[in-house]
């Protein structure tokens, strides 16, 4: 105590606050929690808790028929529930070596690319929520509401679709519906102008995301960031044009990739604008879709008893979290002997911790919101 | 109203009373009749006019139940809050967490003491008016830290320090803003401040000179600021802290923070429009006093109500700041601003002063285009939104 300075370091020596951020908080889109310690308004560490929506979803891949689990793989990410669908049929497809009949790729296309667009629009519409305008969440979801009609009209569900079954689709789009998804894309496609004039170039909104929590591309890579985020950090990689499936090779669409226009390459504006854009491509895709539409079954025959021969195959698709990849292992028999899921939220989670160590409570807010992360895709 | 009063003892009405006694029940039911029949009801339509408002920005309907158009849903509000609960968190400081809504909601109500709805219609008219404004608002920031403090949750905690940052922070500018208006006027009293603007425009502070009428933004910002609004709203922020300060609060002493809340825009619509845009100011077209009182008291409560609604507004567009930007937007643009316009405004009154008449008007036109380009835009915006697509039930 004789040591002056010493003596004045211990007078000012203040203690790092805990805090738990969640299960039960606003912003943490579903049931995640941090555990976060702070200096005041500034984050030392934020580490992820993961597991609270947990359902053994894999497992009970195990327990059920081939066909039982396709309803199930809905559940593992409710936002975006077609493309689990999707990824799941498309495993039990090629072990069994079932062609999808060409009607059916087109129809699978329609249905992922319209919940593409209702998944992002919750995605950019929570996030203009986290930052504090609640206005752009609401007119995001009343446009999410088109689209589930639209999905309603297509399957008869609203969010867990079970739409895509193996061999195909389980109900062929009608003429109908596509006049109606080609009327809502003429309306929407202005939509996305108003988004960004109330939202996008807000200058408030702007200040709060460039040059926040920046992923560089090295981080992601090493973090295995995968999806929109990925691209916000610049790296042109999807799976839709690199590792092509479906009927995406015949389709002509360009990939947005972040520029870092407002501030750094991978900062939170990035990731956001980056989602905006996919949202156009995906009308793109749907125009050229609705066009091409060929005439024929939109299911194959496969037999009830679907029993695909032993092996084992990982399939992805590009999701909109990224990529999402089934790994099946099948032993002959009714069921399949071993299912994991991979997903895109998973991984951006570890990284949560790295980026946002010296950022402030809001900012990790901003982070978690841009890396649109979604706990049952986390948990499965 | 102490004139009132004395008159009353004098004919006789209060016989063997001490006269302290007299001036306390006085000002007791004067409180009472305030409170009741006027901040109450503004309270609460204020706030289910900010949810219909809000509403219809967001293409939602809002509340609409309760009595024509919802506009009873805030008594509904708030008998539902009555028979809810108290509860008290075991952790908390019980004696701070049951003063905290009491503190937040006097400094709030002891505001409409001196605000001047009318020529006679003012509770007292301090000679310190807007001074004595200033000074019970702070009471607000002593109210929220102790909720903060007392809850012994560290998101009140957070939410607590952040406003108490914010408000005295914010004090600065609206306190300088206010000063530019006390030197034009040379005087602290609400009445004499309006009394030296006249009914027309051009006679408002507003259009004094170029520095009154930076001065006016400088305030409703900063007045914004204190009083926890969008883009501002930081110490409640429902996305960063859970709801701030207010987190272990329920039932009837969280709506007493909201009381506050939504009273509080009126107070700052009221303050902004005695300030600068001529407050209860008429043009003479009659000579009735009755009348002439009512148009007063229209004429004010529109002009106040306004600003009331751009707040909805700017609520309705804005997403909000963070904590660091909000204090550097105050200390880095605000406060130089506002010394500038103080010391604009006293250079002006050494060259001018009586005032420049022209000078007003030019200011006036250019406000008047200000807004006719505002409204271009506005325009603009409604014009190129595109409605929801409806279309008939499937089935």
């Amino acid at each position: 105590m004789s040591d002056p300075v010493h003596a004045e370091s211990e007078a000012f020596h203040t203690e790092d606050m805990t805090i738990s951020m969640g299960p039960q908080h606003p912003s943490t889109h579903g049931v995640l929690r941090f555990i976060v310690k702070t200096d005041g308004e500034v984050m030392r560490e934020a580490i992820p808790d993961v597991g609270y929506l947990h359902r053994s979803i894999e497992k009970i891949g195990e327990k059920v028929t081939w066909h039982g689990y396709v309803p199930y793989t809905d559940r593992a990410d409710y936002l975006a529930a077609m493309f689990t669908n999707q990824a799941f049929c498309m495993a039990a497809e090629k072990l069994a070596g079932v062609e999808v009949t060409r009607r059916g790729e087109f129809c699978r296309v329609i249905a992922c690319e319209l919940n593409r667009i209702a998944s992002h629009l919750i995605a950019v519409g929570s996030f203009g929520q986290d930052i504090g305008a609640v206005t752009p969440f609401i007119h995001a979801l009343r446009e999410r509401e088109t689209v589930n009609n639209l999905m309603e009209e297509i399957c008869g569900a609203r969010l867990t679709y079970n739409y895509i079954r193996i061999g195909g689709v389980g109900y062929d789009i009608t003429p109908e519906t596509c006049g109606r998804i080609s009327e809502f894309l003429d309306h929407f496609e202005l939509i996305v102008d108003e988004y960004n004039r109330l939202l996008s170039y807000n200058k408030i909104f702007i200040e709060r995301l460039a040059n926040i929590a920046v992923i560089t591309r090295e981080d992601a890579f090493q973090y295995n960031i995968v999806g929109p985020n990925l691209r916000a950090s610049g790296f042109k990689w999807d799976i839709r044009r690199d590792i092509p499936y479906s009927v995406y090779p015949e389709l002509e669409f360009d990939i947005p990739v972040g520029t870092g226009e407002k501030g750094t390459l991978g900062d939170c504006y990035d990731r956001y604008i980056v989602r905006i854009r996919e949202m156009q491509e995906s009308c793109r895709i749907l125009h050229q879709c609705l066009k091409m539409l060929p005439k024929g079954p939109a299911i194959a025959k496969v037999a009830r008893k679907f029993k695909p021969p032993a092996g084992e195959i990982y399939v992805r698709v590009e999701a909109p979290r990224g990529d999402m990849g089934f790994y099946v292992v099948s032993d002959g028999s009714e069921y399949a002997y071993r299912v994991r899921i991979r997903t895109g939220s998973f991984t951006a989670m570890s990284l949560i911790d790295k980026i946002s160590r010296g950022l402030m409570v809001a900012d990790l807010i901003a982070l978690i919101a841009s890396l649109d992360v979604d706990a049952p895709e986390i948990d499965r | 109203m102490q004139a009132f009063v004395d008159q009353l003892i004098r004919e006789g009405y209060f016989p063997g009373l001490p006269k302290e006694i007299i001036y306390l029940g006085a000002m007791l039911l004067a409180a009472l009749v305030v409170l009741s029949f006027f901040v109450a009801p503004l309270a609460g339509i204020t706030s289910w006019l900010e949810r219909r408002v809000w509403a219809r920005m967001q293409s939602r309907v809002g509340p609409n139940r309760v009595g024509p158009q919802g506009i009873l849903q805030w008594l509904a509000d708030g008998i539902k809050n009555l028979l809810k609960e108290d509860i008290i968190p075991s952790a908390a400081d019980k004696w701070l967490f049951v003063l905290a809504p009491y503190i937040v909601f006097v400094g709030f109500l002891a505001t409409f003491v001196v605000i001047p709805f009318g020529s006679q219609l003012i509770v007292a008219d301090l000679n310190i008016g807007i001074f004595y404004l200033l000074a019970v608002t702070s009471l607000v920031v002593v109210g929220i830290l102790m909720a903060g403090w007392a809850s012994n949750n560290k998101w009140s905690l957070l939410g607590g320090m952040r406003s108490a940052a914010q408000i005295v922070s914010y004090e600065i500018p609206a306190g300088l803003a206010v000063l530019t208006i006390i030197f034009v006027a040379g005087t602290m009293s609400m009445q004499g401040i309006i009394k030296a603007q006249g009914w027309a425009p051009w006679d408002w502070f507003l259009f004094y000179n170029p520095f009154t009428f930076v001065a006016f933004f400088l305030y409703f910002t900063a007045a914004l600021a204190e009083g926890n609004r969008t883009p501002f709203d930081i110490p409640e922020a429902e996305s960063e802290l859970v709801a701030g300060y207010v987190t272990e609060y329920s039932g009837m002493r969280f709506l007493f923070f909201f009381f506050a809340e939504w009273g509080n825009l009126y107070v700052i619509g009221a303050i902004a429009t005695t300030l600068f845009l001529g407050g209860w100011q008429v043009p003479p077209v009659t000579d009735n006093p009755v009348l002439i009182g009512v148009l007063q008291f229209m004429v004010f409560f529109l002009k106040a109500y306004f600003w009331v609604f751009v707040a909805m507004w700017v609520r309705g567009t804005l997403p909000r700041v963070r904590v660091d930007q909000l204090m550097s937007a105050c200390w880095k643009y605000l406060v130089p601003l506002s010394f500038v316009s103080l010391l604009g405004t006293a250079a002006w009154m050494v060259l001018y002063p009586k005032g420049n008449r022209l000078a007003s008007f030019g200011m006036f036109l250019m406000g008047v285009a200000i807004l006719l380009l505002f409204f271009k835009r506005v325009n603009y915006q409604i014009r190129h939104s595109r409605p929801e697509i409806y279309w008939k039930p499937y089935i």
